[in-house]
């Protein structure tokens, strides 16, 4: 008798565990949603199109609190010079939307994972093909998981001093720096590679981010390559392929379930992060979006679009809730963000979990 | 007290007597002597942890063309490993190294620095003991083995895999659905799917090693039919743990035990009058 009561005792404790943990997750989304969702049905669409702008309020002559974006506010002062204004304060970031921070955080993670994947799935290759079991390979993976404990901040400052300051990182611009320290002209335009550094910009923050998410791309990716069983090399090397065609052509292919799932993951860690583009790419105002203050042509417009900063959705979050006073009035640019993240790195985790499923149907053996 | 019955069943083959197992039809006479041989084995000597202990101590074999040959043997006693080593596949091992010795393939050194391991494999293919078609499609599986070597043209291709596929008696199961996944294919089809892609690149020489052992014995006796008819365009050697299947379908054997060789011949010889006590002991069933 004693036997089975543990044994419904240790049941119900995992389950009440699980369920905990469960609670706490619905609790989460529901209050994100429940303050979240409002926001977006009242702003509609322009909360996802318009970038943050300070928001004005003031009391007309009836007493009425209006509420106004400044670029609004400017027109509306210009329009009519006699009306009457009272009790007038701003909040900043607190009208508009979020395009800003949405588009940052896009460009941001694309080249993030453009840098992580292919240089994740190139050494993840290495270390299970290629690498001979011996010093050399447990002395890279210990890097490998020394990489994946050190702290987000670290990375950032890591990224300040290599990606931002370092001169030596090269630039194709009309105008150099005077700081720069070696510029070559480029033969039949009027601009020159200059060598004067990224300085704060989607380049910097891009290479950062992808530093600190390669730990878990290339762990993903060893694992995709160990499933995929000894046979299908034995049998494409024993018809005549070179290592890197049987890799190519039997491994890779079968692998791609795994990385994929891999780079999305990562996209929804790396989404998130703050310290990291703190230093290196974000900033809390920025007027205009990159391709509309790149300047120049061809190589040289991509090369500007590049190093511009931007803003970015984690450090918006960051900026209204902690940095700017708070009042009702920047509540709902608060919930409204907090809530689009969270459906974001929804859709992104539910897509990985769909695109995982479809191939894995296509490939069992 | 029972009369005996005279007409009733025969009496059974007594114990002490080698049971003597006549070959199946068509698998070549007693090892046709002045046959040109094709793989020359020379004092090879094998290790699997670069020196340290040797896993083929001394072989010495020759295998001739067109004939199949068997090597039969307890677990562990290297006719795998052997196998291996004939198409270079021991070369993926990293630990792995030939001591001493050489294997001559048709008069050329395997191991001489000028030879490329791919062409080899080009020449000498290989069956493995689980099937391992890839997950594409079974027109796709028997064309591999052509597409890595830059064949694009699609008539070529479509040629060459029907070709293959005919030779491998799986043509008319799957003619219809060549587009279809090769792992809707049943175990005996899947293996004689990957004999197809072995023989489609057209080698000289087949390597099967144990191709039935994770077959049920239907499956098992259409490939012994296979191999008897492979062997009229192809030289086949065969590992198996089998004996029965080594007298049903090859016309010379080898015997090894514990890394060497004791004792090589035609088959029937080797299971009917064995000339070393262990070959004796082992096909009579004494030890295996």
């Amino acid at each position: 008798m004693r036997g089975l009561w543990r044994d419904v005792a240790g049941y119900a404790v995992f389950a009440f565990c699980t369920y905990f943990v469960l609670l706490c997750a619905f609790y989460i989304f529901f209050d994100i949603t429940a303050k979240g969702l409002p926001v977006l049905m009242d702003k509609g669409t322009a909360f996802l199109t318009k970038s943050p702008e300070t928001l004005v309020v003031f009391k007309d002559e009836t007493d009425k609190i209006v509420q106004m974006p400044m670029s609004e506010y400017s027109v509306f002062r210009k329009e009519n010079p006699g009306a009457v204004i009272r009790d007038e304060h701003t909040h900043s970031y607190s009208a508009g939307g979020i395009m800003g921070p949405l588009v940052g955080t896009a460009l941001l993670v694309i080249v993030c994972m453009l840098v992580a994947l292919t240089t994740g799935v190139a050494t993840a290759i290495f270390l299970n093909e290629y690498a001979r079991k011996g010093r050399f390979l447990n002395m890279v993976r210990l890097a490998i998981m020394n990489l994946a404990g050190v702290p987000s901040i670290v990375f950032g400052l890591f990224g300040l001093g290599v990606f931002c300051l370092w001169p030596w990182l090269p630039v194709l611009t009309h105008e150099p720096t005077e700081s720069a320290v070696l510029v070559i002209a480029v033969p039949f335009t009027d601009g020159s590679l200059s060598f004067q550094g990224w300085g704060t910009s989607i380049l910097a923050g891009g290479f950062t981010l992808a530093i600190m998410v390669l730990p878990v791309i290339i762990t993903a990716c060893e694992e995709a390559l160990k499933a995929v069983p000894m046979g299908f090399r034995e049998a494409a090397m024993a018809l005549g392929a070179t290592k890197w065609q049987a890799i190519r052509t039997a491994v890779l292919p079968y692998a791609k379930p795994g990385i994929m799932t891999a780079s999305i993951l990562g996209v929804t860690r790396v989404a998130g992060e703050t310290a990291p583009i703190m230093f290196t790419a974000a900033l809390a105002h920025k007027g205009a979006l990159p391709w509309q203050e790149a300047k120049g042509s061809g190589l040289f417009w991509l090369s500007d679009f590049l190093t511009q900063s931007v803003q970015a959705l984690p450090y918006h979050i960051y900026t209204v809730s902690a940095r700017i006073p708070q009042s009702e009035y920047t509540q709902p640019m608060q919930s409204g963000s907090v809530f689009v993240f969270m459906l974001l790195v929804m859709i992104f985790a539910g897509l990985s979990i769909y695109l995982r499923g479809r191939y894995r149907k296509n490939l069992k053996w | 007290m029972n009369e005996i019955n005279f007409e009733a069943t025969p009496e059974p083959v007594l114990p002490t007597e080698i049971p003597v197992v006549s070959p199946a039809k068509g698998c070549g006479t007693e090892g046709r002597e002045g046959v040109k041989s094709l793989i020359d084995i020379e004092n090879l000597g094998f290790s699997y942890d670069l020196g340290q202990t040797e896993t083929l101590r001394d072989i010495s074999l020759s295998i001739p063309k067109g004939q199949v040959t068997s090597f039969i043997g307890p677990s562990g006693c290297g006719k795998s490993t052997l196998l291996r080593c004939l198409n270079r596949m021991n070369d993926l091992i990293d630990t792995a190294k030939v001591t001493r010795g050489t294997i001559r393939i048709m008069g050329q050194d395997i191991h001489a620095a000028d030879v490329d391991p791919i062409e080899l494999r080009k020449r000498v293919g290989m069956v493995f003991q689980k099937y391992n078609p890839f997950p594409k499609s079974i027109f796709e599986n028997v064309a591999y083995g052509m597409r890595i070597q830059g064949v694009k043209s699609q008539k070529v291709l479509g040629e060459a895999v029907e070709r293959a596929l005919r030779q491998s008696a799986l043509w008319d199961e799957v003619k219809d659905r060549l587009s279809s996944s090769a792992l809707g294919l049943s175990g005996g089809q899947q293996q004689r799917l990957c004999i197809a892609r072995a023989i489609a690149v057209q080698p000289e020489i087949i390597l099967m090693d144990e191709p039935c052992s994770a077959l049920d014995p239907i499956a098992t006796a259409r490939i012994e039919e296979l191999i008897t008819e492979l062997k009229e365009n192809y030289t086949i050697v065969i590992v198996t743990h089998n004996m029965q299947q080594a007298t049903r379908v090859s016309a010379r054997t080898a015997f090894f035990y514990l890394g060497e060789l004791i004792e090589v011949g035609p088959t029937t010889k080797i299971f009917g009058n064995p000339s070393k006590k262990q070959t004796e002991d082992y096909v009579s069933g004494r030890f295996g």
